[in-house]
Parts: structure tokens; C-alpha cells; sequence
């Protein structure tokens, strides 16, 4: 199985071990993560104004090559599967951002939506299977105890990013059942972390954060799990009472599979 | 420039793209929103000062910059309102005039620390700034 990989900023700096942990886990399932070549950031934030077409040009550009390359687009990080997803459901559905782009970018072929965007959990879920994930799994995490946190850019809004449902998602916990650990449900595992408020006020995104690892540690969670940087900042940095170690989801990926030092 | 204020509520709507005359008043969107507390004036509110062309005010409020986007007032509108589009919409017609930036440049470097991932950086500087 190969997929064209669009990887982002923040995959190739701070959130290095989220890729790392990623490809080398995809390369043991059989899935091939191929780079698309240039990429551009994806701007990070979803652009809601129906006015703006430019914030959205990085997107189609990564949409296109997918496309050209006849793969379905593998995203990773939260943020990039949000935006890109949602822009690739305006180059289907909204005939503005559709045209407006289009003649921007004078491409061969104009493009409409027609690439698949997925995330690497969804590619766990649909393409790999959690139950042929289980059966590769030479290292099963018995007894840990993990707290999947999902955060706002995965689920919402549902009606495009049908990534599973919004208010009770499963996902992440068939993930944790799959690699063999104990899921802890907990009531604000959809809750928001504070986001890219951080960057101005730490004291809004520690209450948020404290809230959530509060909640996760009193239904007995030895870890959190998450698939975007900056709640994993949020919630590692800016966490002041009952912090929990959090992990990128893929480390314990490669923890299972057997190829966690060897990502290193 | 300061437009009337009737034009000012016409750029928020067509910027949004949602009627606000949809809104049947239910607060749900406020009682969803985790950054209420946080905020002067809230999500169900955005959308009748918007209805009612209070755009001035929304602009001048600290409001327009504690907005997650999380979306869960999105999600659970039952209306398909989207009170987060107009938030976006009423920061927009602030920052979009030369000069009104909230967060500048220059300012980042004092804000970085060692875990600070560039997406932080990214996503803030879309939201403040044009």
C-alpha cells in the first residue's frame, strides 16, 4: 500500500517523533509513505472566511500532486489532516474557492476535489485494519492504562471531516485495544487543549490542560496519547496539576510493533 | 478606514457566509464553548450583535481573539449557524485594515521556548494577522 505523504511543518522540527515513530511502524504494516515533493505548509488553521483563497493555495497544491501521482493523500499531523481535508471540500462543494483557485493556478487539469485525504489512524482503521494491526503487534502493551486525547481538529466539524462521531469517538481507543493496552475513557477527551491562544496567554491553555489531565488521571490513566503538536505542547508544557506523560500515538505504535528504538 | 454600519454588517455576513436570521436563540454554542469564561461578549451573542449590526463593538472586543476555532459550536448548532465564522469574520474586518495586526513579527521572538512547536506559531499568526 503506498500513499503520498504530506508530513508539514511542524513534523520536521519540534513533532519530530510523530513521523519518525510513523514510517517506520507503516514500513512493518506494508504501507510506503512517499514525501510529496515541495510542500508547503498548510497554514495550521482551517481559513473559515469564504473570502480567502490564497491560505488555501498550499492545500490544493498538495491535493493536486496527490492527484497526480494517482495516491490517496496520508496526512499525520492533526492540523494539516483539518485543513487540508476542509480545503479539499471546498474545491468539491463551494464553486467560489473552486474557481477562484483554479484560475490562480492555470493547471493542466483543474482540479475539484477529487483526492482522498486520510489520517494515519483512519489508514489504521479502513485500509490496515485494527485486527491485522493486532495480529502484527510483537510487543502487546498489557496493562497500560492510556487515555486517548483527541482534541478539536480530528472530529469537528463531523459533516466534513468524518473522521468518526464527534461527541463519542472510538477510534483512538480500537487503537489502544489493537496494540494491546487498556483504553480509559474520560469526559474531556474532545475538549480543546487552548490551541494557538498558548501563544499569548499560558495561563488560558493551563486551565484548559490542567482540566483534561485531571480528568484522564481520575479515571485511572497512566498516559496520554495524542496526534497533534501542539497538544502535545499544550498538555506537556502547560499542564500544572496532574500532568500524565504524554506520547505521540505512533511511539506506542512502534512500541508494539517491536521498532521503537529502532526509529531512533 | 471606518465603513457605515451597515456595510461593516454586510462584509461580516458575506465574509461568514451564514445568515444570521437563522439563529433561533437556544444558546447551545455558548454552553459548548470552552473559552466562555474567557469571553465578553459569547458565541450566541456574536451572532444577534452581528443580526442586529453591532460589528463596531465585536471588533473592539478582546472577545475576537479567545475564540479556539475549536468548533464545537460548529458541531452542535442546530441550525447550521456557526457562530465561530463570524467570529472570524469580525476579527478579519479589524485586522484586514493596515496596522490593526494583534500579533506582529517582531513580537515572536520574545515568545518562543524550547517545545514551542512551529505550529503554534503558524496558527497564531493566521488568526491574528493579515
Amino acid at each position: 500500500m503506498t500513499f503520498s505523504y504530506y508530513p508539514g511543518c511542524t513534523l520536521k522540527t519540534k513533532g519530530k517523533d510523530l513521523e519518525t515513530y510513523a514510517i517506520k511502524s507503516a514500513e512493518v504494516l506494508g504501507v510506503t509513505m512517499e514525501e510529496l515533493e515541495d510542500w508547503q505548509c498548510c497554514g495550521a488553521v482551517y481559513p473559515m472566511a469564504k473570502n480567502e483563497i490564497a491560505t488555501k493555495l498550499s492545500s490544493v497544491r498538495a491535493l493536486v500532486a496527490a492527484r497526480d501521482k494517482g495516491q490517496d493523500l496520508l496526512t499525520l499531523c492533526s492540523a494539516c489532516h483539518h485543513v487540508i481535508k476542509r480545503v479539499n471540500n471546498d474545491m468539491a462543494n463551494d464553486q467560489n474557492v473552486q474557481l477562484k483557485a483554479n484560475n490562480y493556478m492555470a493547471l493542466d487539469v483543474p482540479y475539484t476535489g477529487e483526492t482522498t485525504v486520510i489520517h494515519y489512524l483512519e489508514m489504521l482503521r479502513d485500509r490496515v485494519g485494527f485486527d491485522n494491526l493486532k495480529k502484527a503487534v510483537v510487543n502487546p502493551l498489557k496493562g497500560v492504562k492510556i487515555a486517548a486525547y483527541y482534541g478539536c481538529m480530528l472530529l469537528r466539524p463531523s459533516k466534513t471531516m468524518a473522521f468518526d462521531d464527534a461527541e463519542n469517538p472510538t477510534i483512538m481507543e480500537d487503537f489502544i485495544k489493537a496494540i494491546g493496552a487498556t483504553p480509559v475513557v474520560y469526559p474531556y477527551r474532545n475538549e480543546c487543549c487552548g490551541g494557538y491562544v498558548a501563544m499569548e496567554n499560558n495561563a488560558y491553555a493551563t486551565k484548559k490542560c490542567n482540566t483534561i489531565c485531571t480528568s484522564a488521571k481520575e479515571m485511572g490513566a497512566d498516559m496520554i496519547i495524542t496526534a497533534c503538536p501542539l497538544c502535545m505542547y499544550n498538555l506537556d508544557a502547560n499542564t500544572t496539576e496532574n500532568n500524565l506523560p504524554v506520547l505521540y500515538f505512533t511511539q506506542l505504535l512502534a512500541r508494539a510493533l517491536g521498532v521503537e528504538e529502532d526509529a531512533q | 478606514m471606518s465603513h457605515n454600519k451597515e456595510t461593516l454588517r454586510e462584509i461580516v455576513i458575506e465574509t461568514a457566509g451564514i445568515n444570521p436570521r437563522k439563529c433561533m436563540k437556544c444558546g447551545k454554542c455558548s454552553g459548548a464553548c470552552p473559552a466562555y469564561d474567557e469571553m465578553e461578549y459569547h458565541p450566541h451573542q456574536f451572532v444577534s450583535m452581528v443580526e442586529a449590526g453591532k460589528i463596531e463593538e465585536l471588533m473592539n472586543s478582546e472577545a475576537i481573539y479567545m475564540c479556539l476555532s475549536c468548533f464545537a459550536c460548529v458541531e452542535r448548532c442546530p441550525r447550521g449557524v456557526e457562530p465561530a465564522s463570524f467570529i472570524e469574520a469580525a476579527r478579519l474586518a479589524l485586522i484586514r485594515q493596515s496596522g490593526k495586526n494583534h500579533l506582529k513579527a517582531e513580537e515572536i521572538p520574545a515568545k518562543l521556548n524550547d517545545k514551542l512547536p512551529q505550529q503554534a506559531i503558524v496558527s497564531a499568526f493566521r488568526k491574528y494577522s493579515k
